[in-house]
């Protein structure tokens, strides 16, 4: 389907970038020669402990934070199932209630959903139509037995940005915990846990040009976790288990390197992502953005292209070298549309329709001039293709009598029913 | 990403964000998908079909609008148009369909009923086990064409309807009919009257059921 010679153009650095060779080249030693485990008491082990040592404090001085407040993980998820079940595990005494946002990261959704079935309960807070939660309505859902409050700091899919200095002190207040998860935030808002204020936050490898399976956790002094890995004693023993030394390794060099390039590269990139977005809403009619344009993180252009469908959409783009992705059902493994669109207020038509460009190092405006000339054509044939106009103020889907009899949740009048 | 010496050359398909699972659509799959046979391409016209069916997949919310043009003597399918809001598995699955119902002078209504998605499968080499579904909307969507063209024909007793309970046996008019109607707005047992003839002529007890099912839809959806 596709020419071999094609150039390849990726949008899709929300899901994974590809290694910076810096990284790579710090990394390597570690592989080979550098074998040793840290537990070791001799020479080899010892190299690799100080390896390990070296990267923490690297981390600790982007994160502006104490080295023993920093835990090596192998990624977002496992740091943020980590930050919640340990908390809420550490606290349970104290009281069994959890406040978030309906769209989180499945990572803390899911955990979530665990930790309910043990009896804590929780608030999940919706945000505004613009995809930004609102502190107040945070203040509003603690309650005295509320221990915890996670809130992401800049969304994966649509990319606004969450005022979480403010909910910080909101939280701090109260004399809850507060935890962030800050993958798609790191490499281009800032990370100083100080000014953000923040109790926990979650950070990973892959979404900076680090490796996969490296990521790390903060946890602030004081703050007590319950390990969910159990053996040996390492990471303080709050995460059993041989340190996997090149990972490691890498990601403190690559959180090194964004966080010195993030000034430069993010106002590059905002550039050429209002760029993008003003065209895309400009040149296709019916094109909508998603989330805030302004609270947006530098590289994330979130649109739904109305009546056509992510997946169609996607495997017309990568016949043309386009990579990127789709809040569509049909993509998901379990069929459901993006809850993130879903979140902002709109029918599932606009998930259906959703596509995310997510930019990176080497996005240039070239690239997006090229997706620009490809683009309009694909929606013109899809658009010929769909049976359906979707209204641009649609809160209701827009043909329900389609589903009769499937006992499915369809929205009429802009309410939801199962 | 032009200089990019990890991704120079790779084979890259559709890899899925989560999962990391790659879909490999046969090169029948594609073929259908980028030149998909039998569109519809502009608004239906009035007189050009015979009968016409939406309908909607649960399991994915994708759409499909079917329309054709049937030989009232022969019954055989002379046309057959459709559109849909759907991916890429749902584009190639009903472009394969409409093939296979109108390929060599047309199936007969019978024959069409017939054809079921593992049969599109077949022809089209396969599908991702998750995108089976995608496969079925085409053939929901006929189902519901044909029982549009029995009803607008008079041929009540040929309305075939799965998995919903008969409230009016004289037009075959189901639950799941009401429920349409009310969805597509008709919100009285009148309303719902006009739009499907139901219960015309019936018993008391038989419209009073009716009338339950038109207030239990109506308050379900815009209660």
């Amino acid at each position: 389907m596709s020419d071999k010679n094609l150039k390849r153009i990726y949008m899709d650095h929300a899901a994974g970038t590809p290694l910076d060779p810096r990284v790579k080249d710090i990394m390597e030693p570690y592989l080979t020669e550098e074998f040793g485990n840290p537990g070791g008491l001799y020479r080899e082990g010892r190299r690799a402990k100080d390896a390990i040592e070296n990267a923490r404090k690297t981390v600790a001085g982007v994160l502006n934070c104490a080295t023993d407040e920093i835990v090596f993980t192998s990624g977002g998820t496992e740091g943020d199932v980590l930050a919640l079940m340990g908390v809420a595990h550490a606290y349970m005494e104290k009281g069994r209630h959890i406040v978030s946002t309906n769209i989180e990261h499945h990572a803390v959704l899911s955990t979530l959903t665990a930790l309910k079935k043990e009896e804590f309960e929780i608030t999940l807070v919706d945000v505004e139509p613009n995809g930004i939660v609102d502190p107040k309505k945070i203040e509003a859902a603690l309650r005295p037995d509320t221990i915890l409050v996670s809130v992401m700091y800049a969304n994966n899919e649509i990319g606004t940005i969450q005022p979480i200095a403010e909910v910080a002190k909101i939280v701090k207040k109260h004399g809850a915990i507060f935890h962030t998860d800050a993958c798609q935030a790191a490499g281009y808002l800032p990370l100083d846990v100080q000014r953000l204020g923040v109790d926990l936050m979650v950070m990973n490898g892959t979404k900076m040009y680090g490796p996969k399976g490296s990521g790390a956790l903060f946890v602030r002094k004081g703050v007590r976790i319950k390990p969910i890995f159990f053996g040996g004693a390492q990471e303080a023993r709050r995460r059993a288990g041989t340190e996997n030394v090149p990972a490691i390794v890498g990601f403190a060099k690559a959180l090194k390197i964004a966080s010195e390039e993030r000034k430069k590269e993010s106002a590059r990139l905002c550039e050429l992502r209002d760029y993008f977005i003003e065209r895309l809403t400009k040149e296709i009619p019916r094109t909508i953005l998603n989330g805030d344009a302004r609270e947006r993180l530098p590289n994330n252009v979130n649109v739904s292209i109305l009546d056509i469908e992510g997946e169609a959409t996607i495997l017309y783009l990568d016949s043309h070298g386009i990579a990127c992705s789709t809040g569509s059902a049909c993509t998901s493994e379990s069929l459901d549309p993006s809850h993130v669109i879903l979140a902002l207020g709109k029918p599932y038509e606009y998930a259906h329709a959703s596509i995310r460009f997510s930019l990176g190092r080497e996005t240039s405006k070239l690239d997006i001039d090229y997706v620009m000339e490809k683009l309009p054509e694909v929606v013109k044939i899809l658009r010929k293709i769909s049976p359906i106009t979707v209204s641009e103020n649609a809160t209701g889907m827009s043909h329900p009598e389609a589903f009769a009899g499937e006992h499915l949740r369809v929205k009429a009048k802009s309410r939801s029913y199962k | 990403m032009a200089d990019n010496k990890q991704l120079k050359g790779a084979k890259i398909d559709v890899i899925n964000q989560y999962t990391g699972e790659k879909w490999y659509y046969s090169d029948i799959v594609k073929d259908h998908f980028f030149k998909p046979r039998n569109l519809l391409l502009d608004a239906p016209e009035e007189n050009n079909f015979d009968a016409s069916g939406m309908v909607g997949s649960p399991a994915c919310g994708d759409m499909m609008n079917m329309w054709v043009k049937i030989d009232r003597e022969s019954e055989r399918i002379k046309d057959l148009k459709w559109k849909t809001f759907g991916c890429g598995s749902a584009i190639a699955a009903t472009s394969m369909y409409s093939v296979m119902l109108t390929e060599n002078g047309g199936l007969t209504l019978a024959e069409a009923l017939k054809v079921k998605p593992q049969h599109i499968m077949e022809r089209l080499g396969g599908l991702p086990n998750r995108k089976i579904h995608c496969s079925v909307l085409a053939d929901k969507a006929f189902h519901k064409t044909a029982n549009n063209y029995f009803r607008k024909t008079g041929q009540y007793e040929r309305i075939v309807v799965e998995g919903a309970r008969v409230v009016d046996d004289r037009l075959n008019i189901t639950d799941k009919d009401i429920e349409e109607a009310v969805l597509e707005g008709a919100q009285t047992l009148e309303e719902v009257q006009n739009k499907l003839k139901v219960g015309v002529g019936l018993s008391q007890s038989a419209l009073t059921e009716i009338e339950q099912l038109v207030r239990f839809y109506s308050e379900k959806y815009y209660g």
